[in-house]
């Protein structure tokens, strides 16, 4: 079927720029990109930095929260704000996220309550959300796993003739994995709605890229999957935004699936567990701040008088409100059910799995329900 | 085939008639009443479309219900399984299968990791009826990774479901209950049975997914069997229709245990005896023999004994007779079971 219809496509075709596609320069400045991107709109701009800003303050609030031990751990997403934040608003509302564990500000800004977000890392159960109220997948752990799920899921939105798209994140790390590999290749046949947005952060925990593989860039790979593929600033959020929508447009309108590679970098260390200290140079970090995409899309902004000191300071004040609220719900008694451990291991409790519930509950000097 | 067998979906129709079918036109038929009972099932594998499966079990559905419903995919076992969980999440009933038993361990994160947990973890948001068809054991002479008894791997993890039939009626009736079931079911079919023929009206009637049945009742000692051994424990139980009378329980379910039907039955004879192809050494027998022992050691004349293949790694074709349990392997065990009178 789709054979028939595939036009014959040239490598040259699928491969991604040389150089990554960027909008907004780190400077603030924008239009010295050619081609390809258009820069969004004012108003998706404005979007852009102020749901950065809340992410950004979120994520500070959550990595507080650990040291508190409100939280059992927090993989902070700063320096990856602009990633998330232009990945997901470049979504509609009938598309689908699949995050990791390292994208709870991409889960956030696709609308997941704050608090039902954290349950994770919170550690009083392994999704606080329903994933169809949101369309957002569990956060998921096992690296590049949910890369497949998001091709089976776009998958069957073609079998099913809807119009949705499947967005998954993944890192550098993740191209090692066979199911990044299996998720391409699968995709590709299918040519299935689905956009892969590797976050390319330099690093899988401690081992640099240059250990994950010998690839000229991560985008490269399509290449050999039938894949058309873009190299971008995952700085620059405005850059991210329009290659997402832009792949998400291509994917809806039948053309298939897509791969981004946004190049970025993790700020803080991999968790408040980690140190990064024994694998980065401060250095390294530093040069990076100069990049930060907040700041950057802020100064842009700026100068093209589209944000001025009071709106800033609404958005900052909006951002601090937020803070307060997920901290004070955070501060708040974990309330777990012992009954909860049994009753969705299957969709009905087995007569076995009933038997330990009321073994345990009498354990705890409490009646069955 | 596959017309001939098609069982009746319209309640009003007749009943169906007995024929002689064998296991693998059975589940062919299953897969195809399935198919036609709701648009939702997916079929899709390695070589299940145009070939109809390496053991034919997919024979005719790709041609009848079309491309859209029933297809190859890439040769990768991660990604079947893995792209079945996302079609599960978007509404579809996806029937996939894995060509052979060791092949499937490419699959075994996706299967332990997710497929079995996403309802637990979403707190039953996400459904995932998603059947995993497994040809698995021995006794056909394949070379090696084409024999494996893997149902241990999979029973050790909550949240799946694993069956296994041992009769082609019932590989019918399993495989549309596995098919209708809300949670995912790892589907062994034991392939040396494929060609087990047997005389029976294909229905969906008949014990629930999740129940044992006695194939053949018997006084002395209760004899545990499931897929492929279930012929076995059979030929057994009747060579020794003089000397014992064996109780011949088919498990139908490995996970969950229907530990009402087994202590009824081994409370009653006071013997048992469980059986199957994989090793021994913590295989799914240990499991049934602790269970029964802890409910019925008062009834027990003796202690629960197993009949296993060997703790060795799958023999090649010319020492597998060695390793698999037959009826003179079983009947010797049940010699050891205390008799007093026949000691």
């Amino acid at each position: 079927m789709t054979t028939l219809l595939t036009p014959p496509t040239s490598a040259e075709s699928l491969l991604p720029s040389t150089m990554p596609l960027q909008l907004i320069d780190p400077d603030g400045q924008a239009g010295r990109s050619q081609g390809e991107l258009a820069l969004p709109e004012p108003g998706i701009l404005l979007e852009l930095h102020r749901r950065m800003v809340l992410g950004r303050r979120f994520d500070r609030q959550a990595t507080m929260l650990t040291r508190q031990g409100r939280l059992a751990v927090y993989p902070s997403s700063r320096g990856q704000d602009g990633c998330q934040v232009g990945a997901v608003l470049a979504l509609r509302e009938q598309d689908w996220l699949f995050p990791t564990y390292r994208d709870t500000v991409a889960v956030v800004t696709r609308g997941v309550d704050a608090a039902e977000a954290l349950s994770l890392l919170r550690g009083d159960w392994h999704c606080g959300y329903d994933p169809y109220q949101y369309r957002v997948a569990p956060q998921c752990t096992p690296l590049a796993t949910n890369t497949l799920h998001a091709v089976g899921l776009a998958h069957a939105a073609r079998l099913k003739q809807q119009d949705q798209v499947a967005l998954v994140l993944l890192g550098d790390g993740a191209t090692s994995e066979g199911d990044t590999h299996e998720a391409l290749n699968f995709a590709a046949v299918w040519q299935a709605p689905v956009v892969f947005l590797v976050q390319n952060n330099g690093y899988a925990i401690s081992v640099p890229l240059a250990k994950q593989t010998a690839a000229p860039t991560l985008a490269a790979k399509g290449v050999g999957y039938g894949i058309p593929s873009m190299l971008i600033d995952g700085n620059d959020a405005a850059a991210v935004y329009s290659a997402v929508r832009s792949c998400v447009d291509r994917a809806a309108a039948g053309q298939g699936p897509a791969l981004i590679e946004a190049l970025t970098y993790r700020m803080e260390a991999h968790t408040n567990a980690d140190d990064a200290g024994r694998y980065r140079a401060d250095g390294e970090v530093q040069a990076w701040l100069a990049r930060d995409p907040i700041a950057r899309l802020e100064a842009y902004l700026r100068s093209a008088g589209l944000l001025d000191e009071r709106a800033a300071r609404q958005v900052a004040a909006e951002a601090d409100r937020l803070a307060e609220r997920v901290r004070d719900r955070m501060n708040r008694e974990v309330r777990t059910d012992p009954g909860d451990l049994f009753a969705h291991v299957y969709t009905r409790p087995t007569a076995a799995l009933e038997q330990q519930r009321d073994a345990l509950l009498s354990e705890l000097g409490e009646s069955a329900p | 085939m596959t017309a001939l067998l098609t069982a009746a979906t319209d309640p009003s129709a007749p009943a169906p008639a007995a024929v002689p079918v064998t296991m693998a036109a059975a589940l062919n038929a299953a897969l195809a009443d399935s198919l036609a009972a709701d648009e939702r099932v997916l079929i899709f594998g390695e070589d299940v479309g145009t070939l109809g499966g390496v053991f034919r079990v997919t024979d005719g559905l790709a041609a009848r219900f079309g491309e859209q419903r029933v297809f190859d995919t890439p040769l990768a076992e991660s990604g079947i399984i893995g792209t079945a969980i996302g079609m599960a999440m978007n509404g579809l009933i996806p029937v996939v299968e894995m060509q052979f038993d060791a092949f499937a361990y490419p699959a075994f994160e996706q299967i332990t990791s997710h497929l079995a947990k996403l309802h637990n973890r979403t707190r039953g948001h996400v459904r995932l009826p998603v059947v995993v068809r497994i040809p698995f054991g021995g006794g056909i002479g394949g070379v090696e990774h084409h024999s494996d008894s893997s149902e241990a791997y999979y029973v050790h993890t909550a949240g799946l479901r694993v069956v296994a039939p041992g009769t082609p009626a019932d590989a019918y009736r399993l495989l549309r209950q596995s098919i209708e079931c809300p949670d995912p079911v790892i589907f062994l079919e034991p392939k040396r049975r494929y060609w087990s023929k047997e005389t029976a009206a294909l229905t969906m009637d008949g014990p629930g997914i999740d129940r044992a049945v006695i194939r053949r009742p018997g006084r002395d000692v209760t004899l545990i069997a499931y897929g492929g051994m279930v012929d076995t424990a059979a030929e057994a139980a009747e060579a020794a229709a003089g000397e014992w009378d064996i109780e011949v329980i088919d498990l139908r379910s490995l996970s969950p245990f229907d530990d009402a039907t087994l202590a009824e039955s081994v409370c009653r004879t006071g013997r048992a005896v469980v059986v199957h192809e994989a090793p021994g050494f913590a295989g799914y027998g240990a499991e049934v023999v602790a269970r029964l022992t802890q409910q019925c050691f008062h009834y027990l004349e003796a202690p629960i004994l197993r009949v296993t293949g060997l703790d060795i790694p799958y023999p090649p074709p010319h020492l597998e007779h060695l390793h698999l349990p037959d009826a003179d392997r079983i009947l010797d065990t049940i010699a050891q079971l205390q008799w007093g009178d026949h000691a």
